[in-house]
């Protein structure tokens, strides 16, 4: 509406102010809200204005939780934004829906992406064509409350490596009352949090598993890995009760009140835990395997160019697209937002492996695995599901596991 | 009433006329002065109501057929609309998620309504009787009517928590009863949700209630003491029989808001959209995610069609039956 | 009529019970008391700090109106109430406006299709909204409407049942009165607005009423046709800032009783009215 009625104004004036207007580019950048996320991208966003004066860039944020729908519903209405976030497992909804137009070969050489960026980037890559290119990516590690750590009389300064280790400080420091109540988690169980991706990706390996072809066409987690693992997870509730599902509401929130002594999170909550005052925390690579498997979950937001820009507005965007993926802006991005550079050379430096918080989710990265999700949120509820059957309903793992599979292949063969 | 007329009958007391009817005196058309009073009249009648057919053929009648047609179709947000004869229903009816929705749906009504209609019509019925601050009382019943659902959602939310963050569950543990696990749980996360429900409707139940009540002639009143009935006969006899048109009206609207329960579900359940294994999953809900998550807004459609079907049974099957018995 | 709410004195005929009656004021008061502990609560938390919540205790040990101060800081609550206010007035005048122009219509003139009008708008009751929602959704944003005030407003600028309300209330203006006025030389224009409307001003009223409140606390469809976040209602906006919030309490409940405070200072004020508005509407509705 405003945009209509800038431009309808715009119209107006071209008689007198013919070579201003047509000087004055705007773009259109749009992502979701999370705090950090829209400060740094405000602070690259003054740097690139500055930089490229004649272009003016609006940044326009919606919730997350319906952010999706917001991008798919506007470009429905026949509006679109001229630089868009997006998950890289919704590329191909953003693809088949005519939402993204790809990035040209002669601004962006797929050569040069493929030696500049971690090689989870081609995750972007569809039809031979990238859609788009992050600016940092993410991976996960362990979270743990230092002070529950001394308390419960383990070292705070040496967080477990192993799962069994993992599970021997959880149950250290789990606290229940007199009614048998838990007051304090030993971890964080929460399948909507990122417990999924732990599970999916790290845990079934390590117990000896694949949870999908290399491809991720199809599901191959309805193993006997896949049960261990899943009854491995929920036995942390049933069994250990070192941890319960809905404690607190939500994993982080229980984690940042200081009632679980560890979490598994990724570095978008950097920026939230670094509010907590009341007690201190580190930061740790997942646990590895029995076997000593480590693995990881990577994903990332890239940022993509709206089918709609052309002329003044796709050079604009395609410009301003390279400068926030840039060396200068993913040191914005990591300073302000916590996220790892999404290029090599900006990440793997020194000084950022030897350092306490960013090391154990750099070296993470380097083991981490991209799922190749075709509906993140559908295949989360499966899981999620799956969990629940067994926590609530009594269900046998194998029975759970073996509906999960089942209904998550069924998903991607409709995708096909 | 008198005082009303008498202060309108002032000139100039009420000066704006906004809207500039077709057939204004101002601007008459021609020929206007040699049609009847009645005739007349009529063109002032479609005059007024021409502007409210557009809308409600524009907003209401045509959106109606829309959805019917769209039901039709395989329409979603990223490409246009394709034919597909029954395709989304019998997509519907081999769905087992909607039958849970649709069970769900009726258990919220079924339990509800009559829950809150009977708690509503106990509270307003001794509430009539009470003078010792009538007022306050009332409006303590009546205050959570005015508050916002998904505002309320979240405090609801919040009081359910398991210990050591939940007020429910740390008032049980006040009286050694183990802790509940509320929404987290298949069986009580529903009920748990309806109780958010009927506490901002009751106030409104109660008030209703009381209204009809006073409606009720003293007199009948005094006729039946006279005839030696006791209080509970008058209120079999007497009471209820004459508040069979407000219980009727309460009943269907009752009923029609916990078909139509949203709110409430979607911010007490954002994580797990619809509760653990969509044990609270209403089928408002379900509309809204096929349409505004996955965008399917054939299949979205085809469920607002089945939710105006069974509106439209429940609606007509409640007046039969209430009426039926009078 | 009816009995005004607000008298204090049960009904002639009508005794109070004697034996049971401190029992039964007893329970009714702790009811009431039960109903508005969730109110309580949620003003209670909102006065304490993230380290407080924890503490069930109704009173706060140390309140504090930091988290207010921090919801308020960056405006977009007023915002919201501003667009709340803007949009639950705005088609509560529309309603006022036109339901009662259709009810005056159907009810006082005398023309040739009048019972297929009304039994066409009545018979728009049985349409719920929920089915209504995806076609407004498409002619929305076809028409440029998604993301506006009037995008927001569009469905309810009419709704059958304030026109059935307002039919039954000129039912029960005397003829007379009107053609007095039709004598007077009085345009039909200015027979309604001048002499009829005046005479349904507390039937006025209890639409007004309902239609502010049901408009004020309207989650569903603001929810879908709204994307900007300069644009949210007030329960909207709630909702996502409770969800960006992720779960601290005491800032859920500050932005929370924000939502709810509005509601119930105008309800402290004009408690009489709004409840004698709402029986009205009950008995006539």
């Amino acid at each position: 509406m405003r945009t209509t009625l800038l431009k309808a104004g715009l119209l107006a004036g071209v008689g007198l102010f013919a070579a201003n207007a047509a000087q004055a580019v705007e773009i259109e950048y749009w992502q979701y809200v999370f705090d950090a996320r829209v400060k740094a991208m405000d602070q690259l966003i003054e740097n690139f204005e500055a930089a490229n004066p004649g272009v003016t860039v609006k940044h326009v944020t919606f919730p997350y939780a319906d952010y999706q729908t917001r991008v798919v519903a506007a470009h429905a209405a026949g509006r679109g934004p001229d630089v868009v976030q997006l998950f890289y497992g919704w590329t191909d909804n953003f693809v088949d829906g005519g939402i993204l137009q790809p990035l040209s070969q002669e601004a962006f050489p797929h050569a040069q992406i493929e030696e500049d960026f971690f090689p989870i980037v081609t995750a972007m890559k569809r039809e031979g064509e990238y859609w788009g290119l992050p600016t940092a990516v993410r991976s996960l590690a362990l979270f743990y409350n230092k002070d529950l750590f001394e308390e419960a009389g383990l070292d705070p300064e040496s967080p477990p490596t192993t799962l069994d280790e993992w599970v021997a400080a959880a149950e250290a420091t789990t606290k229940r009352d007199g009614a048998g109540n838990m007051i304090s988690a030993g971890t964080t169980l929460d399948m909507a949090g990122q417990d999924h991706h732990w599970w999916r990706e790290v845990l079934v390996r390590q117990f000896g598993g694949e949870p999908y072809t290399d491809d991720y066409r199809t599901v191959t987690y309805d193993s006997e890995a896949g049960r261990a693992a899943l009854e491995w997870y929920t036995d942390l509730q049933l069994e250990k009760g070192v941890g319960a599902a809905g404690f607190m509401d939500e994993g982080q929130a229980a984690f940042r009140a200081g009632l679980a002594a560890m979490t598994i999170d990724g570095t978008f909550r950097l920026g939230a835990f670094r509010s907590i005052e009341s007690f201190e925390w580190g930061v740790a690579e997942l646990p590895a395997g029995p076997d000593g498997t480590r693995s990881n979950y990577s994903s990332y937001f890239a940022n993509g160019i709206g089918a709609s820009a052309e002329g003044e507005e796709l050079e604009a965007a395609e410009k301003f697209l390279a400068y926030i993926t840039s060396e200068e802006a993913m040191e914005v991005w990591l300073e302000t937002v916590g996220e790892l550079p999404a290029r090599r050379e900006v990440a793997l430096t020194e000084a950022n492996l030897a350092d306490p918080i960013y090391g154990p989710f750099l070296r993470g990265l380097e083991y981490a695995h991209t799922t190749l999700f075709v509906d993140e949120a559908a295949q989360r509820q499966l899981i999620i599901d799956a969990t629940n059957r067994i926590l609530l309903q009594g269900q046998s793992p194998e029975a759970a596991l073996e509906q999960a599979a089942r209904d998550e292949q069924a998903l991607i063969d409709a995708r096909n | 009433m008198a005082r009303i007329s008498a202060r309108t009958s002032e000139p100039g007391v009420v000066t704006t006329a906004p809207l500039p009817s077709p057939t204004s005196p101002e601007a008459p058309p021609r020929g206007w002065h040699r049609l009847s009073m009645s005739q007349k009249q009529v063109v002032w009648a479609w005059g007024f109501l021409a502007l409210p057919i557009l809308f409600y053929a524009g907003i209401r009648f045509y959106p109606t057929l829309d959805a019917f047609w769209l039901s039709l179709t395989d329409w979603n947000l990223l490409r246009p609309a394709r034919f597909v004869g029954l395709e989304n229903y019998a997509r519907l009816v081999s769905d087992p998620q909607f039958w849970q929705v649709f069970n769900n749906t009726f258990a919220y009504l079924l339990i509800g309504t009559p829950t809150s209609i009977v708690i509503a019509f106990v509270i307003a019925y001794y509430l009539d009787r009470v003078r010792f601050m009538h007022g306050l009382i009332r409006a303590l019943y009546f205050l959570p009517f005015l508050t916002t659902a998904a505002a309320m959602a979240w405090v609801w939310r919040w009081f359910y928590q398991p210990p050591p963050i939940g007020a429910i569950n740390g008032f049980l543990a006040t009286f050694g009863i183990p802790a509940q696990p509320f929404l987290r749980s298949t069986e009580q996360a529903l009920p748990a949700i309806m109780v958010t429900a009927i506490w901002a409707g009751l106030g409104f139940q109660i008030i209703i209630f009381m209204a009809g009540l006073r409606a009720i002639p003293g007199t009948y009143y005094e006729a039946a003491r006279i005839d030696g009935l006791g209080e509970l006969a008058i209120l079999r006899k007497i009471t209820l029989p004459l508040l069979k048109p407000t219980t009727v009206f309460l009943v269907v609207l009752s009923s029609i808001g916990f078909l139509r329960i949203f709110d409430q579900v979607y911010n007490m359940t954002t994580n797990d959209p619809g509760g653990p294994l969509g044990s609270t999953k209403p089928l408002v809900l379900m509309i809204y995610q096929s349409a505004f998550s996955s965008y399917e807004m054939g299949y979205a459609a085809a469920q607002t069609v089945v939710l105006f079907s069974i509106l439209l049974v429940v609606s007509l099957l409640q007046l039969w039956i209430l009426r039926e018995r009078t | 009529m009816i009995a005004p709410a607000e008298s204090l004195d049960a009904p002639a005929g009508r005794r109070p019970l004697r034996p049971g009656r401190i029992v039964a004021w007893t329970l009714l008061f702790i009811g009431g008391v039960v109903m508005v502990t969730p109110l309580l609560f949620m003003f209670s938390t909102s006065l304490k700090t993230a380290g407080q919540v924890y503490d069930l205790r109704l009173i706060p040990a140390s309140p504090t109106l930091a988290n207010y101060v921090e919801v308020l800081s960056d405006g977009r609550f007023l915002r919201w109430f501003l667009n709340s206010t803007l949009v639950a007035v705005a088609v509560t005048l529309s309603n006022l406006f036109f339901d009662s122009l259709v009810g005056y219509t159907l009810a006082k003139f005398r023309f040739r299709g009048r019972m297929i009008v009304f039994i066409a708008i009545l018979s728009t009751l049985m349409i719920p909204t929920e089915m209504l929602v995806i076609p407004w959704y498409l002619m929305a944003s076809q028409l440029g409407w998604l993301d506006t005030y009037w995008g927001i407003m569009f469905p309810g600028m009419m709704t059958a049942f304030g026109t059935f309300l307002m039919k039954q209330f000129f039912e029960g203006v005397p003829d007379d009165f009107l053609e007095a006025a039709r004598i007077d030389g009085l345009n039909e224009f200015q027979i309604w607005w001048k002499v009829a409307m005046p005479l349904v001003t507390p039937a006025l009223s209890a639409l007004a009423i309902f239609t502010f409140l049901g408009n004020w606390t309207a989650f569903f469809w603001p929810l879908i046709s709204v994307t900007s976040r300069e644009l949210y209602t007030l329960p909207v906006g709630l909702s996502s800032f409770a969800v960006e919030q992720s779960i601290q309490w005491e800032m859920i409940m500050t932005g929370a009783a924000l939502a709810t405070i509005p509601t119930l200072l105008v309800f402290i004020a004009l408690q009489r009215y709004i409840v004698r508005g709402v029986m009205l509407a009950g008995l006539k509705g």
